[in-house]
């Protein structure tokens, strides 16, 4: 940076300066709060209806309606990324200059007028004094170096130069997050999958998108369970999943909350559930004319033969919403009963009303007698190779911050001089390049301590 | 004896440690201050022993977790902390004027957990996605951060009522010198921001581990993370910016408001992953 005034060193300057920082973390808090009130990934009815069409243009304009990816927001988080490295290479050769100095000098006139300077008399000479004083500095403080003046002289020790760099590691670890989560949103993704219980797949759809995404293995779902407390909330769900390579089952495992698969860089979690269409109820089927029974748990598209021989009852399917001239009667079996004499049509059992197929008047009435709840599970399944450098940027940070807040690089000087017969004038006075008070605290004990010697 | 009536023993306690530190401050009796502190203190105990009493009778009841899980859990956890790290302050600084406007803050907080009626104050059992070990880590973290900007949001009203005038004779003229309330203040606030820091973070792998995805800008971690960057505002403004006194104490105090908002509001006002504070 030799010219100060050309424009390339203007411009520098203005990416190094605090002052862009103050504005960039103001503008980002301010314009944070609009994805918090204003609807996010809503469809364009929604907008439209909650704030007319004008609205709704202005929304697409700004892309209010996904703000935390809109190009403006992103361009201030890259703002702020350059903000921190400019400022950080700006800053860097001199704090590196401070940590790591060619020869420590020692400049009893920066302790002499501290605040916190402590003085005393000591009774014993400062040749005896400086033996014990050295101990004690170097236990509490570090490597002692010993430096004469006009009067007599004095001895220094310090610590933590290194905490200066605390700061620097805070704002990398930003960076590192901002670089973890952008390499997860180009490299990773976010699928969402339903799954029956019995059903194997390969293909997730992506949440946004809705785009097809082909994973390296197949998943099928054993088993969904959900377990309830006495008051009725939820207390566990559990999908008991297997994972299927070249066509051979690799493994199973339960995920729940909180516990999910992680596989192949591939997370699966446990996200919802519902109920889906049973795969095998119990029939039980009476001749009217004849009273004979027969009763018989079938899986969906098999059939069993009717009391006598009479024909066959096929098992066909689930309805979630059974439509009787025009009534919603809820979830529902169907089957086709097919006669020897090759009649044949559709009867409906809808789960709410167990003696329906009465109704019906027919020789043949069928009763579902049982059957077991069957289950989707709904899984998330995403990848995101991103994650461990946000982890990192996670344990920086926050080393970082307790490095920069709490461990600060401390000087302290202790000045002996004579006081005439055998005496000695003693001060002691100490610099920190923060936690003031602490640094005073620490003085005030290091000068109890040294008069006891 | 049950947790719910040793937390309102505690709520009463408390008031009077406030009305101590108020008459210590009014009536310029350095006694009643003391005594507000130890007050305070038999209070904490209260309390403390209240919320453990809460998670073993949640073992009792078989639903075995944390006394994290409701608004009233956290209104009262929120206390302990508040009151935890005053108790820290003041013996580590051996200032009590300035519990008078922390004390009141601790109270408050406990007080309204038991006397707002939409509130309730029952044990129940986790919904799936709070049970996690990171639970506990990630509201200690949390309220120990809120905790140390409440107390920065008390110390920075004194900068508003302590007369300029080093000669002054009303009783605000007692308050600390500058000096301390400033070192105070930044203490508090340094604490606070290192905390929330790991709240968030804590927040972040719970959310990964539970729904895989460590931030989804959902009302509540915006709002915590809006929170967050006040504070660093406050940190740049400070220390590189000079800032200081009164500047910068409306800054801390906008920093608490937006405390309160993510704590509060954000519930109230808007939706969210979040079912409480
Ligand atoms: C979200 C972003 C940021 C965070 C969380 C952050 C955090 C911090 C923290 C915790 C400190 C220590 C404050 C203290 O000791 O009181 C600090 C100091 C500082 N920050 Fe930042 N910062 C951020 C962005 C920036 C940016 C963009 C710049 C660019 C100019 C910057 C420049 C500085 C400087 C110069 C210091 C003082 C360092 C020193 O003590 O020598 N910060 N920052």
């Amino acid at each position: 940076m030799k010219n100060q005034n050309s424009i390339p060193n203007q411009i520098w300057m203005f990416f190094a300066s605090v002052k862009l920082t103050i504005y960039t973390l103001v503008i980002l808090a301010l314009t944070s709060v609009i994805g918090t009130i204003l609807l996010q990934n809503g469809s364009p009815q929604q907008y439209i209806n909650l704030y007319g069409q004008g609205g709704y243009n202005l929304i697409q304009v700004l892309g209010i309606d996904d703000m935390y990816h809109a190009w403006w927001f992103l361009l201030l988080l890259l703002l702020l990324c350059i903000n921190i490295v400019v400022c950080s290479i700006e800053r860097l050769s001199k704090t590196w200059k401070i940590i790591f100095p060619k020869e420590i000098s020692v400049n009893p006139a920066r302790f002499s007028g501290l605040k916190n300077k402590e003085s005393f008399e000591s009774d014993k000479d400062s040749e005896g004094l400086e033996t014990a004083y050295r101990e004690m500095l170097s236990k509490k403080i570090g490597r002692v170096l010993r430096k004469d003046t006009e009067t007599g002289f004095v001895l220094y020790a310090e610590k933590g130069r290194w905490t200066r760099l605390g700061v620097y590691v805070v704002h990398a670890s930003v960076i590192l997050m901002l670089v973890g989560a952008l390499i997860g949103a180009l490299f990773g993704f976010k699928a969402s999958l339903r799954l029956d219980e019995g059903e194997t797949t390969n293909t997730v759809f992506d949440v946004k998108a809705r785009t097809p995404i082909t994973l390296p293995f197949s998943i099928r779902c054993n088993e969904f369970e959900v377990k309830f407390y006495d008051t009725g909330a939820p207390e566990e769900f559990r999908s008991s999943l297997t994972i299927i390579e070249n066509e051979q089952e690799s493994f199973t495992e339960d995920i729940r909350v909180n516990h999910p698969l992680r596989y192949a860089g591939i997370n699966i979690f446990q996200s919802s559930y519902g109920t889906a269409a049973p795969g095998e109820a119990v029939f039980e089927i009476t001749d009217n004319t004849t009273q004979d029974v027969t009763k018989q748990t079938i899986k969906k598209g098999q059939a069993i033969e009717l009391p006598g021989g009479q024909g066959t009852f096929t098992f066909e399917g689930f309805l979630p919403h059974f439509d009787f001239k025009g009534h919603n009667l809820g979830e529902a079996f169907f089957g086709r009963i097919s006669l020897a004499d090759k009649e044949s049509f559709q009867v409906g059992l809808p789960i709410k009303f167990p003696t329906f197929d009465k109704m019906r008047k027919g020789r043949f009435t069928v009763v579902v007698k049982e059957f077991k709840q069957a289950y989707y599970t709904g899984l998330q399944v995403t990848k995101d190779p991103g994650v461990w450098f946000v982890y990192a940027g996670f344990a920086l940070i926050i080393i970082g911050c307790w490095v920069t807040f709490f461990i600060s690089h401390r000087s302290v000087c202790i000045g002996l001089e004579s006081a005439g017969a055998g005496r000695t004038r003693v001060w002691i006075s100490g610099r920190a390049n923060r936690n003031a008070h602490g640094m005073n605290l620490q003085i005030k004990k290091l000068a109890t301590s040294l008069k006891e010697i | 004896m049950n947790s719910s009536l040793l937390l309102s023993a505690a709520t009463f306690i408390y008031a009077l440690a406030s009305v101590f530190y108020i008459g210590s401050f009014s009536f310029k009796k350095q006694v009643l201050a003391k005594l507000g502190f130890w007050v305070v203190v038999i209070g904490f105990l209260a309390n403390t022993g209240g919320i453990l009493m809460r998670w073993v009778e949640s073992y009792q009841m078989g639903y075995g977790h944390a006394p994290f899980s409701n608004m009233y859990e956290s209104l009262v956890f929120f206390s302990w902390t508040v009151a935890a790290l005053y108790i820290f302050v003041e013996y580590k600084y051996k200032e009590s004027i300035i519990g008078v406007f922390i004390s009141p803050l601790i109270f408050l907080a406990i007080a309204y957990a038991s006397f707002d009626p939409s509130i309730s104050s029952k044990i129940s059992p986790l919904i799936p996605a709070l049970k996690s070990n990171w639970l506990i880590a990630h509201v200690v973290t949390c309220f120990l951060g809120y905790a140390g900007f409440a107390l920065a949001f008390g110390f920075s009203f004194i900068y508003f009522i302590k007369p300029k005038d080093p000669n002054a004779t009303s009783i605000f003229a007692r308050l600390p010198d500058w000096e301390l309330i400033d070192e105070l203040t930044y203490q508090m606030i340094v604490f606070g921001f290192l905390f929330l820091t790991i709240g968030i973070i804590t927040g972040s792998v719970w959310a990964n581990s539970a729904w895989g995805k460590y931030w989804s800008w959902d009302p509540k971690e915006t709002w915590s993370l809006i929170t967050w960057f006040i504070y660093a505002i406050f940190l740049h403004l400070r220390l590189m910016r000079g800032w200081h006194g009164a500047k910068l104490a409306v800054v801390s105090i906008v920093g608490f408001a937006c405390v309160l908002f993510t704590y509060f509001g954000v519930n109230y006002l808007l939706s969210g992953l979040h079912s409480y504070g």
